[in-house]
C-alpha cells in the first residue's frame, strides 16, 4: 500500500460512491417490490418521493465516476516511477491483475450509469412511470458493478508494491505478448484502419436512416456498440501510433500527456460519449410501444442519436486529423 | 463557509507543497551519477579504497568511475550539520569554499568573508568564501559546503587513497542493472546504488509523508463533513417555510434539488477557488510555513526558497474528491429531504 | 371544470393519529363561476382546495379535470376529460402550474427578495425566457398599481399592498382557475371589501374562482355564484345564487 494523496482520494471517492449506489439499491429494492401507481398510500407517495433521491444520485454518481476515471489513469500514470520497467499508466497498471480489470469496470459503470440516467429521463416523461420496473432492475444490476469496482480498485492499490518489475507500454501494447493489450496492438493497421471507417459510416448512415424515417433503432444502437469497441481497439492498434509517430507504440494512455496536446480527451470525451447516447438510444427502443411513451420516446431517441453520430464523427474527424498531420507515413 | 475554505486551503497546500517537493527532488536527482557504489563493512557505510575504480572501469560497459569525497560537518556554534563535498566540475583552489544559502545564511557571512572549521586534528581550517550557491533547487543545497580536495582530507584526516564513494557512469544505460550485479559480484563487500532506486525511494518518501499528512488530515476532513450534514440537515424554519411556499406556488421537488444544487455549486465553487488560491500563495509565494516543519529534511538549517510553481490536473482532481466530494455527498439527502417538503404544507400552517 | 368523485383525505392513516380531513366529497366546479368554500376551521376546506389545486392526491376516490389542456394527455384528449388521481408528483405540478393560481391566508411572500422576483417565481421552473417573463410581470404590477414597488422588499409594504402582490403572483403564469385560502382572514373590511373588488373584476375577465372561507364579506357577496357549506369534513349544504 502506498500513501499516496491521489489514492486515498481515489479510494474516498470510490468508498463514498458504494455507499451511495447501495443506499439507491435499497430504495430501488423497495421500489419494486412494493409499487403500486394505484395507490395514494403514504408508503407509496414516499417511493415516488425517492424516485428523485435516486435519480439525483445516480446523476452524481455519473458525474463523479467519470472524473475518477479519469484520476485513476492520471494516478497511475504519476505512480509509474515507483515500478522498475513502468513508463507510464500502462505499466502501473500492470503491476498486478487488479489494475486493468479496474479500469475496465469504471468505463463499464460510467457508461451504466449514463444509460440509465437517460432510461429516468424518458421515464419521467410518462405520467404513470411505465419504466419504473425495469429502470430499478437495471440499477440493481449497476450496485454489485461499482461495488466489485470499489474492491478491486482497493486490491490494486493496496497489492502495489514499488519494487515489483512491470512491463510497461513499449512490451504490453507490442504486437506477439500473448495478452489481450498486445492482441489489440496486434491487430494489423489497414484492415483496422477499414473496419473503422466502414462501422463509421454503416452507424451515422444508420443514425440518418433513424432520423429520417424513426426506423432501425435497434440496427444503430447495435451499429454504435459495435463502433464503440472497434474505436477502443483502432485507439490501440493504429491511432496511438500516429499521434506517437513511432511505428512501435501502441499504449493508449500517454496520449493524455501534455506532449501530445491533450488530444487523448476529446478522443475519449467524444467515444463516451457517443456510446452512451447511441446505447441509451437503443435501450429505449422497447418504450416506443408503451403508450404514455410513445410520443415522448422517438423525440428523446432522435436527440440521442443525433448526438451520438456528432459525436462518433467528431471522433472520426479528430482521428483523421492526426493521421494527417502525422510525420508517420505509410 | 469559511471552514469549507479553511479545509479546503489546509489540504491544497499540502498537496502542492508535496509535489512542488517531488518535482524539485526530481530535478536534483537528474543531475545524479546514475550509479553510486559504496562500500559496506559490518553492514554500515565505509570508505572506499581508490584502487576500486581500476576493478569497476574493468568490467565491459562502464564508461567512466569516479571517486566521491563527501561527509557532515557539525557545527557546535550554531548546533547545524553541513554537507560538505569536494566538487566534481568545479576546480576549487585549497583554502577557498563554496556555500550554500542555509550556511551562509546561519553563519551570516558572504562572498569574500573568512570562515574557520574546527579539524579532525584540532587544528582550525581558516577559509575564504568564494560563492554562494544560487538558490534554485536549494531544498538540497542550502546546507552545502564545497571545498577541495586536500581541505576536505585535512578537515577530516581522511586516509590517503580512500573515497565516500565511487559514481560511475555507463555506456548504455540500459545495462546498468547488469553492471550492478557484475560490481555486485566482483567486489562483495560493495553496494552499487541506482540513481533511479534513489529517485523511486525520494518519491515514495514524500508520497508517504504527504499520506500521513493526508490521514491526519482526514479526521479534519470527517468532521468537516459531519458538519456539512449537520447544516444541510438542519435547515432553519425560515428556509424551511420559503421551501414551502416554492412548493405551494408550483416549483418540483427536481425545481428544488436544482436550487439546491446551484446553491451548494455556488458555495463550493467559491470555496474551491478561494482555498486552492490562497493555498498558491502560501506554498509558492510564502514557502509553506505552515508545513515545512513536517515535510522538508530534519536538518536545522531549513532552506528557504521559493518552489518552482506546478500544480496539474492531478492535483486538483486530488483535492476536488477530498474536499468537494464529501461535501456534496453529504448535502444530497438533506437537500433531498428539503426539498420534499408537502406543497399543500405552506396552506396548512 | 373539476369533478370530485367520492374524494377521501386521511393523514397518517394506519396510526393512532389518524384522522380523515376530506370524507367522501363529491363535487363539481363549474367554470367561469366563483365558488365558495365555507364552514369553520377544521372543517376540511383548505384539504379539499389543496386536492382540487392538484396539491395532494387523494387517499381514495377519483378527481377529473375537463376541458384543460396539458403537454401529456393529447392521445386522450377525445375523451375530453382525465383522471388525475395517480398522475405522478411531477404532472400534478405542472398542471397546477398552468392551471392554477392561488394565494393564501398568509400570502406566503419570500422575505428578501423584491416584489418583483416574488411575483416571477412561479414562472421560474417553466423556463421561460427572462425577458417576456419581467414584461409580464411589471404588466401585472402596473394593474394592480403597485409599480412603484417593484424593486422594494417585501417586508417594506403594508397589507393591502402585500395583498395585492400576492394576487399578481397568482396571476403570473395566467392561469383559468384562482385558488384563494381564507384570503381576507389578516385583512380589515375595507381591505376584504377591495379584495372581493378585484375578485369580480377577475371573475368578469374570464377567471374560474374558488374561495375556502368563514367570512361573511366573502360567502355573502353578490357574486358568489355557489356557496359550499363544509363541516366535519363532509359538504353538509349547498346554496345557489343565479
Amino acid at each position: 500500500m502506498i500513501y499516496h494523496p491521489a489514492i486515498l482520494s481515489l479510494l474516498t471517492a470510490s468508498t463514498i460512491i458504494s455507499m451511495m449506489v447501495l443506499f439507491a439499491g435499497w430504495k430501488g429494492l423497495l421500489i419494486l417490490r412494493c409499487w403500486d401507481l394505484k395507490s395514494g398510500s403514504e408508503l407509496q407517495l414516499q417511493m415516488e418521493r425517492s424516485t428523485y433521491l435516486v435519480s439525483t444520485i445516480l446523476a452524481y454518481i455519473l458525474f463523479f465516476h467519470l472524473i475518477s476515471l479519469f484520476l485513476y489513469i492520471f494516478t497511475a500514470d504519476d505512480l509509474h516511477s515507483m515500478f522498475v520497467g513502468a513508463m507510464c499508466a500502462a505499466g502501473s497498471l500492470n503491476a498486478n491483475r487488479f489494475g486493468y480489470p479496474v479500469l475496465m469496470l469504471k468505463i463499464v459503470t460510467c457508461i451504466c450509469a449514463g444509460v440509465w440516467l437517460i432510461i429516468n429521463h424518458a421515464d419521467s416523461q410518462g405520467y404513470d412511470y411505465p419504466l419504473i420496473k425495469p429502470k430499478y432492475a437495471f440499477l440493481l444490476v449497476l450496485v454489485p458493478l461499482i461495488i466489485g469496482e470499489t474492491s478491486l480498485q482497493f486490491l490494486y492499490f493496496a497489492g502495489l508494491k514499488p519494487q515489483v518489475i512491470t512491463s510497461c507500454c513499449g512490451s504490453l501494447f507490442s504486437a506477439g505478448a500473448g495478452t489481450l493489450s498486445s492482441d489489440l496492438a496486434a491487430l494489423p493497421r489497414v484492415p483496422m484502419e477499414a473496419a473503422l471507417v466502414a462501422v463509421l459510416a454503416i452507424t451515422c448512415l444508420g443514425g440518418i436512416l433513424f432520423l429520417k424515417t424513426g426506423k432501425g433503432g435497434y440496427f444503430f444502437a447495435a451499429a454504435s456498440t459495435l463502433l464503440f469497441f472497434i474505436a477502443m481497439a483502432a485507439l490501440v492498434s493504429f491511432i496511438s501510433i500516429y499521434v506517437y509517430e513511432l511505428p512501435t507504440h501502441h499504449c493508449p494512455f500517454c496520449i493524455l500527456h501534455r506532449e501530445y496536446g491533450y488530444v487523448g480527451y476529446p478522443l475519449y470525451a467524444a467515444l463516451l460519449g457517443a456510446g452512451i447516447a447511441g446505447m441509451g438510444a437503443g435501450a429505449l427502443m422497447p418504450a416506443r410501444q408503451q403508450a404514455s411513451m410513445a410520443n415522448v420516446v422517438p423525440g428523446i431517441q432522435r436527440k440521442l442519436v443525433a448526438t451520438s453520430v456528432a459525436l462518433y464523427l467528431l471522433f472520426g474527424l479528430v482521428t483523421a486529423y492526426l493521421i494527417a498531420t502525422s510525420a508517420l507515413k505509410f | 463557509m469559511a471552514l469549507y475554505t479553511l479545509v479546503i486551503f489546509v489540504l491544497a497546500s499540502l498537496i502542492f507543497f508535496v509535489h512542488a517537493i517531488k518535482r524539485e527532488s526530481t530535478t536534483i536527482l537528474r543531475e545524479a551519477p546514475e550509479m553510486v557504489v559504496q562500500r559496506q563493512l559490518a553492514g554500515r557505510h565505509e570508505l572506499i579504497p581508490i584502487d576500486y575504480i581500476e576493478k569497476i572501469r574493468s568490467i565491459r560497459g562502464v564508461d567512466k568511475v569516479e571517486a566521491r569525497l563527501w561527509g557532515y560537518y557539525y557545527d557546535p556554534v550554531f548546533g547545524a550539520n553541513f554537507t560538505v563535498m569536494v566538487p566534481e566540475t568545479k576546480q576549487l583552489a585549497p583554502g577557498r569554499i563554496i556555500l550554500g544559502r542555509g550556511v551562509a545564511r546561519t553563519q551570516r557571512i558572504s562572498t569574500g568573508d573568512m570562515v574557520t572549521f574546527r579539524g579532525a586534528t584540532k587544528a582550525s581550517l581558516l577559509m575564504t568564501v568564494q560563492e554562494v550557491l544560487d538558490y534554485q533547487s536549494e531544498l538540497v543545497t542550502s546546507d552545502l559546503v564545497l571545498v577541495s580536495r586536500s581541505d576536505f582530507q585535512e578537515l577530516f584526516n581522511l586516509p590517503q587513497g580512500h573515497a565516500t564513494d565511487l559514481a560511475v557512469t555507463v555506456a548504455n544505460p540500459d545495462e546498468l542493472a547488469t553492471i550492478a550485479a557484475k560490481i555486485a559480484d566482483r567486489l562483495p563487500d560493495t553496494r552499487p546504488i541506482l540513481r533511479s532506486e534513489i529517485l523511486r525511494t525520494y518519491e515514495s518518501l514524500f508520497d508517504w509523508r504527504g499520506g500521513m499528512m493526508t490521514v491526519i488530515l482526514f479526521s479534519a476532513i470527517l468532521s468537516f463533513v459531519i458538519f456539512a450534514w449537520d447544516k444541510a440537515s438542519g435547515l432553519s424554519a425560515d428556509e424551511r417555510r420559503e421551501i414551502g411556499i416554492l412548493k405551494s406556488i408550483g416549483w418540483e421537488t427536481s425545481d428544488v434539488l436544482l436550487l439546491k444544487f446551484w446553491e451548494g455549486m455556488a458555495v463550493s465553487l467559491t470555496a474551491f477557488l478561494l482555498g486552492t488560491n490562497l493555498a498558491y500563495g502560501h506554498v509558492f509565494f510564502f514557502s509553506a510555513p505552515l508545513f515545512e516543519p513536517a515535510l522538508k529534511g530534519w536538518s536545522v538549517l531549513y532552506p528557504e526558497f521559493r518552489l518552482e510553481p506546478a500544480i496539474d490536473f492531478l492535483q486538483l482532481a486530488i483535492l476536488f474528491f477530498l474536499s468537494v466530494f464529501p461535501y456534496t455527498a453529504a448535502t444530497i439527502l438533506p437537500s433531498w429531504m428539503a426539498a420534499t417538503v408537502d406543497p399543500d404544507a405552506a396552506m396548512r400552517t | 371544470m373539476i369533478r370530485l368523485a367520492n374524494v377521501v383525505k386521511t393523514f397518517n392513516s394506519g396510526k393512532p393519529n389518524q384522522f380523515t380531513a376530506v370524507d367522501d366529497v363529491s363535487i363539481e366546479i363549474r367554470p367561469l363561476n366563483l365558488t365558495v368554500l365555507k364552514g369553520p376551521s377544521g372543517s376540511g376546506k383548505t384539504t379539499l382546495l389543496s386536492l382540487i389545486g392538484c396539491m395532494v392526491r387523494p387517499s381514495s376516490g377519483r378527481i377529473f379535470l375537463h376541458g384543460i389542456e396539458t403537454r401529456f394527455a393529447r392521445h386522450n384528449e377525445s375523451a375530453g376529460s382525465f383522471e388525475i388521481t395517480s398522475l405522478p408528483e411531477r404532472f400534478l405540478n405542472e398542471i397546477r402550474r398552468s392551471t392554477f393560481g392561488f394565494i393564501f391566508q398568509q400570502f406566503n411572500l419570500i422575505k428578501g427578495i423584491s416584489v418583483l422576483e416574488n411575483i416571477m417565481l412561479p414562472a421560474y421552473p417553466t423556463g421561460e425566457n427572462h425577458t417576456a417573463l419581467h414584461q409580464r410581470g411589471m404588466g401585472l404590477l402596473e394593474r394592480f398599481d403597485i409599480k412603484r414597488h417593484a424593486p422594494s422588499k417585501v417586508e417594506w409594504l403594508s397589507g393591502g399592498e402585500l395583498q395585492r402582490v400576492a394576487i399578481a403572483r397568482a396571476l403570473i403564469n395566467n392561469p383559468s382557475i384562482l385558488v384563494a385560502d381564507e384570503p381576507t382572514a389578516h385583512l380589515d373590511s375595507r381591505l376584504s371589501h377591495e379584495f372581493m373588488k378585484i375578485v369580480s373584476e377577475l371573475k368578469s375577465k374570464g377567471k374560474t374562482i374558488l374561495i375556502a372561507s368563514h367570512d361573511p364579506i366573502v360567502y355573502d357577496s353578490e357574486i358568489a355564484d355557489t356557496v359550499v357549506e363544509m363541516r366535519d369534513g363532509r359538504i353538509t349544504g349547498r346554496g345557489h345564487e343565479e
